[in-house]
């Protein structure tokens, strides 16, 4: 056993347990492999996702007494109010120990893990995701619209550093360099006195930072994801919508070989802007609902940074369909705006199971003929709050069909 | 993996001394190995055991793993596995000191795997050997039938959870003992009580009867006695023939009884599967006392690495060192459950019990408060009543026989519960109880408790398979029962049936929401599933 240090795993990769899953489908059994993530969040931008299959060998096990379906407002709060855990200290029964924010739930599993560390950031995952997605789920492959060739700039910047000279002196580099050079020469002197007069300095000890020509890829597509965070997308719904916008955001990036940015909206009955997508993954807030104040938002983004002139444009929309706007009057007139800019509008509307009727949203896009007379820009896609990965994807289709 | 060296082997061997002179007891000999957290990823699917067969699974799990280590590097100190001789697995980067206590835990584990009785049945193992052979066989089957034997692995899994431990168990436990033969036990504990249902006095009389032969002739009155009881019942023999004393007419499981009575199985053309079915269940069944000792064993080995090692002279100079290293693996948490903490806490709290002889019916029938605190019979050997305790319990038995009130006031322990604040949208945790029945509640919950499902055998006929859930006012888990019918679909090779109960909560005008129960028929045909109410 000694010798044979690695023949005990014969690892399967992504793409082998993939392919096994399909053969499963044509010998009558269920497909059993989702695509899961594993998401560190962090902020500004330094997420880290990291994609990896799943599978849940089902069983009989014991489950929790659950309410049922219907009365899903009460699951908000904690069944039975049953005791979740253990805990010690002094603190008498009824106290509050601490409290977390809704959404942090879960994130802190896996142990603390602490600093940045280099390996995997988010675009070259979510770039495997997309190339996933775009190979094993047939999604389609974007056509060239040939108006915008990938193209890159050149600019001048003080990045490199340089021993010497330089344009500026890097203070805190060229300090670091004078104490191992004296430390060197065991000239240090005693810490409680220190003289700087009688640190030997070496001209190359001084550092400085250096104009030098960098590459700067331009983005060709821009895409702007919109979440309805109000009360009512409490759950599944806020789930399903982050997947799916995940999944969009990994294909573009895939299909545009990375030089993707996407801007994040998120709106109740008032729309607003956040850096990440940590905040936009995150953020749960209770209001109401009106759909038009994020479209006027992006239209205004577009607007005012003139970026239809320089971006395929995509807009992507997931909401459960409520809208305190009933026949949407202004939605539409927003959409009439995007339309003409835009590559595509994607909008996907959460059925709530429990719902009879068509949602607001739904009813107001279908009566509008918005959607048949730009059948090529806005497509719309519902889903129920139960659905599965492989719905997400089918609903994905849906919203990224060219038709 | 390579095996530890010369000198780290010396620092184990010095532990064993030490260890075996303060009571505990395991073979001499033993196997170090240094792996890498790769390794340790790459493992941790097969429970550890190098040599377990291949599934896909384990590969999901192992990519799992890898994705989650890139994120959130850990560093596991050690894992043992229960095997003979005991394999254990460390990391290659610890310092002497760091290795003797890590050695001590791993001593505690050996203890525990070679002595608690929740273990018998893996005692006389090499399982290592075993899993070897068995992987191999898998292996050669696959070359035969490709991916049919993943499916039959997958939907013998999808049931290798409601084994019959216990069953399994107890035939360790008795088989040697039992004096009398299966026909005698049969005819005096079935046939008279459960067929003839005979009156007391006739039992009796048929006792008597039998004493009396064996008295006039020990080897042969037996058979005397029931060439007699021919004539009296000449249906016994044949009642006794069909009685379930042969293989597979008692089966312990829906494993066995798959295993035996399927008609699919016994195909020709099948009868490989089972030999697949053998592995996936000697297999789970060799891990079932791991899963219901995890609070016993971490604690008892936590107990003993503090106890030893802070006896121990190579500590000298690394009090500070163990004290934080120990800290990490022992400490309560303000907010969760620690099994190393509550086990090495709980072993703790027993011993000041079995000093002060306060465990004892005595003790409990004082209800003076005064008294009671001034109780103390000054009891010498209160460790040896430590291993009696690693002897003889499981975690459900040692919670429910010592967590009592004492120990959560000593160690200042409460139940939490959570509780949404919508105004603040966050989670508010709040201390709920801090009566040791709650928190004896809420621990035995976290336990391992598959569900009891067992063949209705009389409601089984025609290719007609019926399992009875039994009820414990617990639902099964609703969205897998689909899939883990189907499994059994095709083991069976026929229509599938789970009589089960489906319990949830409806929320009424009352505070309490009220529970509502329905006895529900799953049946599974063709790989649809249908559910009505009973």
């Amino acid at each position: 056993m000694a010798n044979n240090s690695h023949n005990y795993v014969q690892l399967k990769t992504i793409d082998e347990l993939l392919e096994r899953d399909k053969i499963r489908e044509s010998d009558g059994f269920p497909r059993k492999i989702r695509l899961g993530r594993i998401i560190k969040p962090g902020k500004a931008g330094k997420d880290k996702i990291i994609v990896v299959p799943t599978t849940i060998e089902e069983k009989f096990y014991h489950d929790q007494i659950h309410y049922k379906p219907e009365d899903s407002s009460k699951q908000a709060g904690d069944g039975k109010g049953d005791p979740i855990s253990g805990g010690t200290g002094d603190e008498e029964e009824g106290e509050i120990l601490g409290e977390i924010p809704i959404h942090y739930e879960g994130e802190s599993e896996g142990g603390a893990g602490k600093g940045d560390g280099e390996g995997h950031n988010v675009t070259a995952n979510t770039y495997d995701l997309g190339k996933i997605l775009t190979e094993k789920f047939k999604l389609p492959n974007l056509k060239d619209k040939g108006k915008k060739k990938t193209f890159k700039r050149m600019v001048y910047d003080l990045t490199d550093k340089n021993r010497g000279f330089g344009q500026v002196l890097d203070k805190k580099a060229s300090l670091k360099r004078i104490i191992q050079t004296n430390r060197a020469l065991d000239r240090m002197p005693d810490l409680s006195d220190i003289d700087t007069e009688d640190f030997i300095i070496d001209p190359r000890d001084l550092v400085y930072r250096i104009l030098s020509r960098e590459k700067e890829y331009e983005s060709q597509a821009l895409v702007f994801f919109i979440r309805d965070y109000s009360a009512s997308m409490y759950g599944n719904a806020t789930e399903i919508v982050t997947s799916q916008h995940l999944m969009i955001y990994s294909w573009l990036t895939y299909q545009y070989s990375k030089q993707v940015e996407s801007r994040f909206i998120l709106h109740d009955d008032t729309a607003k802007e956040v850096p990440d997508f940590y905040t936009y993954y995150n953020l749960s807030i209770a209001g109401g609902t009106y759909v038009a104040s994020a479209y006027k938002l992006v239209n205004e983004i577009v607007k005012k940074e003139n970026l239809s002139k320089d971006y395929n444009i995509y807009i992507f929309h997931g909401t459960d369909g409520d809208d305190s706007e009933a026949v949407g009057t202004e939605a539409l007139n927003e959409l009439k705006t995007m339309v003409s800019y835009a590559n595509r509008i994607g909008i996907t509307v959460v059925n709530s199971s429990y719902r009879k009727s068509k949602s607001t949203v739904q009813k107001y896009m279908e009566d509008s003929q918005l959607l048949a007379s730009h059948r090529n820009l806005i497509h719309l896609s519902t889903i129920n709050d139960n659905a599965d990965e492989q719905h997400i994807i089918e609903g994905l289709k849906e919203l990224i069909a060219e038709s | 993996m390579n095996i530890i060296s010369q000198h780290v082997k010396g620092i184990m061997e010095e532990c064993k001394k030490h260890a075996t002179d303060a009571g505990l007891k395991f073979d001499d000999e033993s196997l170090e190995y240094i792996v890498t957290n790769q390794d340790m990823l790459e493992l941790s699917p097969k429970h550890m055991i190098p040599t377990l067969y291949d599934y896909w699974v384990q590969d999901v799990e192992t990519l799992i793993a890898k994705g989650n280590y890139k994120l959130y590097p850990s560093n596991p100190y050690e894992t043992v596995i229960n095997t003979r001789p005991a394999v254990s697995f460390y990391n290659d980067n610890n310092p002497d000191w760091l290795n003797v206590m890590i050695f001590y835990h791993v001593l505690g584990h050996i203890d525990m795997f070679q002595n608690n009785t929740f273990f018998k049945h893996t005692w006389n193992d090499d399982f290592l050997g075993k899993a070897r052979a068995d992987k191999r066989l898998v292996n050669r089957l696959r070359s035969e039938h490709g991916r049919w034997v993943d499916y039959v692995i997958e939907f013998t899994r999808g049931i290798d959870n409601i084994t019959g431990y216990y069953r399994e168990l107890s035939f360790f436990n008795q088989g040697l003992e039992s004096v009398y033969s299966d026909r005698l036990n049969y005819y005096f504990d079935i046939f008279l009580q459960n067929i003839k249902h005979v009156p007391h006095h006739e039992y009796l009389k048929n006792m008597e009867k039998y004493n009396e032969y064996i008295k006039n002739n020990r080897e042969l009155g037996e058979s005397l006695f029931f060439s007699e009881i021919k004539t009296q019942y000449p249906e016994f023999e044949s009642l006794f023939d069909q009685s379930g004393t042969e293989p597979g007419k008692n089966p312990k499981d829906l494993m066995e009884y798959l295993l035996y009575n399927s008609p699919f199985l016994n195909r020709d053309e099948n009868m490989w599967m089972k030999s697949v079915i053998h592995i996936v269940r000697d297999t789970s069944l060799y891990f079932e006392p791991q899963r219901r000792t995890q609070i016993l064993n971490e604690g008892w080995a936590s107990f003993w690495h503090e106890r030893l090692f802070l006896n121990d002279k190579r500590i000298a100079g690394h009090e500070v060192d163990f004290a934080k290293v120990h800290a990490k693996v022992t400490s309560l948490q303000r907010v969760g459950l620690n099994p190393y903490a509550i086990g090495m806490r709980l072993f703790e709290y027993i011993e000041i019990i079995a000093a002060k002889g306060s465990h004892s019916y005595e003790f409990q029938k004082t209800y003076n408060i005064e008294r009671r605190k001034q109780f103390n019979k000054k009891n010498q050997k209160a460790t040896d009543f430590l291993f009696k305790v690693r002897e003889e319990h499981c975690d459900f038995t040692l919670i429910n026989t010592y967590l009592d009130q004492d120990f959560v006031n000593r160690y200042k322990l409460f139940t939490v519960e959570r509780r949404l604040n919508e105004q603040r949208r966050s989670w508010e945790y709040i201390v709920k109880s801090r009566k040791s029945k709650d928190y004896r509640q809420m621990l035995t919950d976290t336990l391992w408790h598959p569900p009891n499902i067992i063949v209705d055998e009389e409601k089984t006929d025609e290719g007609k398979l019926y399992l009875y859930h039994v009820d414990e006012e617990k639902p099964l888990v609703s969205e897998y029962i689909n899939n883990t019918m189907i499994g059994i679909e095709y083991l069976w090779g026929g229509e599938v049936n789970l009589e089960t109960s489906d319990i949830y909560l409806e929320a009424g005008k009352e505070e309490k929401p009220k529970v509502i129960k329905e006895r529900k028929l799953y049946t599974m045909k063709n790989t649809k599933l249908r559910i009505r109410t009973l």
